[in-house]
């Protein structure tokens, strides 16, 4: 038990120093994808047939679909059709032999279509009276949206698009499948180096744990923050 | 490029095709998620059960229970659920004597622990939530009526939970059929994605053969809507 | 004559609130007591306590001569003795809710035999042909196949009547049971309970009505903060109020 409390100890440098690389799958993947989804929640919501029809199918791939298939069909899938194409003449390849962008494209995905289905609810969720207000000062239809439906959107759904982040945070893990080293991957190899199966597993637990808990508390000061006027005002 | 009569055949059920290794799949993953979600219900209405009970320590003990689950990677869990679940049974049975040590734990059964394990957690907040939204009065009159504890909870909480759990327990279980996808990790199950890892690394057609996976997936996913559409017009009868 | 319900000495605190400071009542075989006073006299919680939706402090209930076992904790609230004991007693004393609370999962039919057949062990074709004859008794039999929330508000407090009277108790608790309602039907509710009252049933009633106490009302009792200070027939209490507080609540009432 002693000799195990000391390996595990010693594998934790090894591990923390994934840590950067599950951030940045976990930022990047999710600056991408919420962007994504504004797109993707606005031609959900249009009257015009070619425009919601290809986003609520967008939508069923991506929620009705395990991240896992979609992970592999973009990297073993564009793994199969890019070498041959023009990309590889480009400066992109250098950054496409590594499971690394494959993943980050996976994870975009999916996170736009799951944050364009909750970003689309609020949308419909914005209180009728305000838009009409907009409408009455004589605001343009582009700039309701952004003035008005999309800031209040965002203020409504801002809790459950905290929660798709934890999600994604954890879904990370899954580029380990396609030789990403990230912590879970790093956890892996070290499975695979020291014939351990507990160790790893428990050390790269703990840190997702506390990764996790930091993540949360800052997406929640963040939520505050952006809500602050929607607070009742501080008395003297 | 290959036409298209050529990757069409490759999905045929004769004997060069893999449509009848993917139905095979389709049955797995399904039975595995089946499986999985049974055994998510019971600790689900266990952890319900503990978070809403007066003890103390059977609170704290599920909201150690969900907060690990959710602050975890499934994929991690499930890896050390699936190998410690082997060890404690394998363990269990050491102390029926000696004759048990070379038992093989079925991966299987393992599996869908551990899948159930995951599947709890969220299921225990799914449950706690419906029985929360009862409305107070309606648990009132069954005291006044002298109903006892059990009775209560069979005849009144249970079923009225069930309409007010429908929507997150639906969710979960297309979660569920996703989650299973994980257990091709581990190497000795024949699901969808494995047929599909295999279909894909044999005949060098990935993005061929996951998309057939994915197509596979959403199959499972659109049935299971349909059939969520149809129990929440049975269950909701009465309310509108 | 014989005590259906004796309270004795009732207390019930709220944290540092005290509710009630030792409320006695007692409600022979045919009695209707109405209780008033204004909100927060503690009327409702009196209520409560007897079928021990809330647990008094201290004090104690008889019913048909039968004492509810209590154990005091140290903390200084109470605990039934004997849950058994505290079903059977409640399966004798019917309430009827402010909010209805009809189970929204059953049918008006399925909510009248519910209790009946799972509390009383009734057979079920027997339960059912009884509480067929209660709904029509009051006026709802065309609507034993709907769910609650497709009732109005009126037909929906008469349908938990009805599943009140299906347990025979020896007491009826009514809390509020015209206070939810939109004033219009009010008055078809209340036409029920007075034929309860003729009937000779023991009613305990928690009402604002107070037509409806002067008229059907055998005794009255006036609550205020927690404790009795007036109680005594329609026209003593109502005719002749002595106390000031029951003047005033009574003259604010009555417009």
């Amino acid at each position: 038990m002693d000799e195990s409390l000391t390996f595990l100890l010693s594998i934790f440098p090894r591990l923390l120093a994934a840590v950067p690389l599950t951030l940045a799958l976990t930022a990047i993947s999710g600056v991408i994808g919420n962007a994504l989804a504004v797109p993707v929640a606005l031609a959900r919501l249009s009257p015009n047939p070619l425009l919601w029809m290809p986003s609520a199918f967008y939508i069923l791939l991506m929620r009705g679909t395990p991240l896992l298939v979609q992970t592999y069909l973009i990297y073993y899938g564009l793994g199969e059709i890019l070498p041959g194409s023009f990309i590889q003449q480009t400066f992109l390849w250098e950054y496409l032999k590594d499971g690394f962008w494959y993943a980050v494209f996976a994870f975009s995905l999916n996170t736009a279509g799951y944050t364009g289905e909750i970003l689309r609810g609020a949308m419909s969720a914005v209180p009728r009276g305000e838009i009409e207000a907009a409408k009455a000062y004589g605001m343009s239809s582009r700039q309701i949206l952004w003035r008005v439906t999309l800031p209040r959107a965002i203020q409504i759904c801002l809790p459950a698009m905290s929660g798709e982040t934890i999600l994604l945070l954890k879904a990370t893990s899954l580029a380990s499948l396609i030789t990403v080293w990230d912590v879970m991957g790093t956890a892996r190899q070290i499975q695979k180096e020291s014939y351990r199966i507990y160790e790893p597993l428990i050390a790269a637990g703990i840190i997702y744990i506390v990764t996790v808990f930091i993540l949360t508390r800052l997406l929640n000061w963040l939520e505050r923050r952006i809500n602050q006027h929607r607070a009742a005002p501080q008395s003297a | 490029m290959e036409t298209t009569s050529s990757l069409l055949a490759l999905m045929s059920f004769g004997h060069d095709g893999w449509g009848a290794r993917f139905l095979d799949g389709i049955v797995v993953t399904v039975e595995v998620s089946l499986s999985a979600y049974a055994v998510s219900l019971v600790f689900g209405l266990l952890g319900a059960g503990a978070k809403l009970s007066p003890y103390k320590w059977l609170r704290s003990i599920a909201d150690v229970y969900t907060t690990l689950v959710r602050a975890l990677p499934e994929l991690l869990l499930l890896l050390l659920v699936y190998y410690s679940g082997a060890d404690a049974i394998k363990f269990l049975l050491s102390f029926l004597g000696d004759d048990y040590e070379d038992v093989e734990v079925d991966p299987f059964a393992a599996a869908v622990m551990a899948l159930g394990f995951i599947g709890g957690a969220y299921m225990t907040e799914v449950m706690r939530g419906a029985i929360q939204s009862i409305p107070v009065g309606q648990i009132e009159a069954a005291k006044a009526c002298g109903m006892s504890p059990l009775l209560r909870v069979r005849r009144i909480i249970l079923p009225q939970m069930l309409r007010f759990a429908l929507p997150g327990m639906s969710n979960l279980w297309l979660n569920a059929t996703k989650d299973s996808s994980l257990i091709s990790v581990l190497g000795s199950f024949q699901d969808i994605l494995f047929m599909g890892y295999r279909a894909a690394s044999t005949t060098k057609h990935y993005s061929y053969f996951y998309t057939m996976t994915a197509l596979c997936f959403l199959i499972i996913t659109l049935v299971s809507m349909a059939g969520i559409r149809l129990l929440e017009a049975r269950v909701n009868r009465g309310y509108k | 004559m014989d005590t259906t319900l004796k309270v004795e000495d009732l207390h019930k605190r709220f944290g540092d609130a005290e509710v009630l400071k030792g409320v006695s009542l007692s409600a022979n075989t045919g009695d209707v007591i109405a209780m008033i006073g204004s909100s927060g006299s503690g009327k409702s919680t009196l209520l409560r306590c007897i079928n021990l939706l809330e647990t008094p402090n201290s004090g104690r209930v008889y019913v048909n001569g039968e004492l509810i076992r209590m154990k005091a904790m140290p903390d200084g609230t109470a605990k039934p003795e004997d849950q058994k004991q505290v079903e059977r007693i409640r399966s004798k004393l019917a309430m009827v809710f402010q909010n209805f609370n009809l189970w929204s999962h059953r049918t008006i039919l399925e909510n009248v035999i519910e209790a009946p057949v799972h509390v009383l062990g009734v057979p079920k074709k027997e339960a059912i042909e009884k509480a067929e004859a209660l709904l029509a008794k009051v006026g709802i039999a065309d609507k034993r196949n709907f769910y609650p929330n497709h009732l109005s508000g009126g037909q929906q407090q008469r349908a938990a009547i009805a599943r009140a009277l299906a347990m025979d108790p020896s007491v009826l608790l009514f809390d509020e049971p015209t206070s939810a309602l939109d004033p219009e039907l009010v008055g078809e509710v209340l036409q029920v309970m007075r034929k309860l009252a003729e009937e000779g049933r023991t009613m305990l009633v928690v009402t604002h009505e107070m037509g409806f106490a002067r008229d059907v009302a055998s005794q009255i009792v006036f609550l205020h903060k927690g404790q009795i200070e007036e109680q005594g027939t329609p026209s003593e209490v109502i005719g002749h109020p002595k106390s000031e507080r029951l003047k005033q609540f009574l003259s604010s009432t009555r417009h």
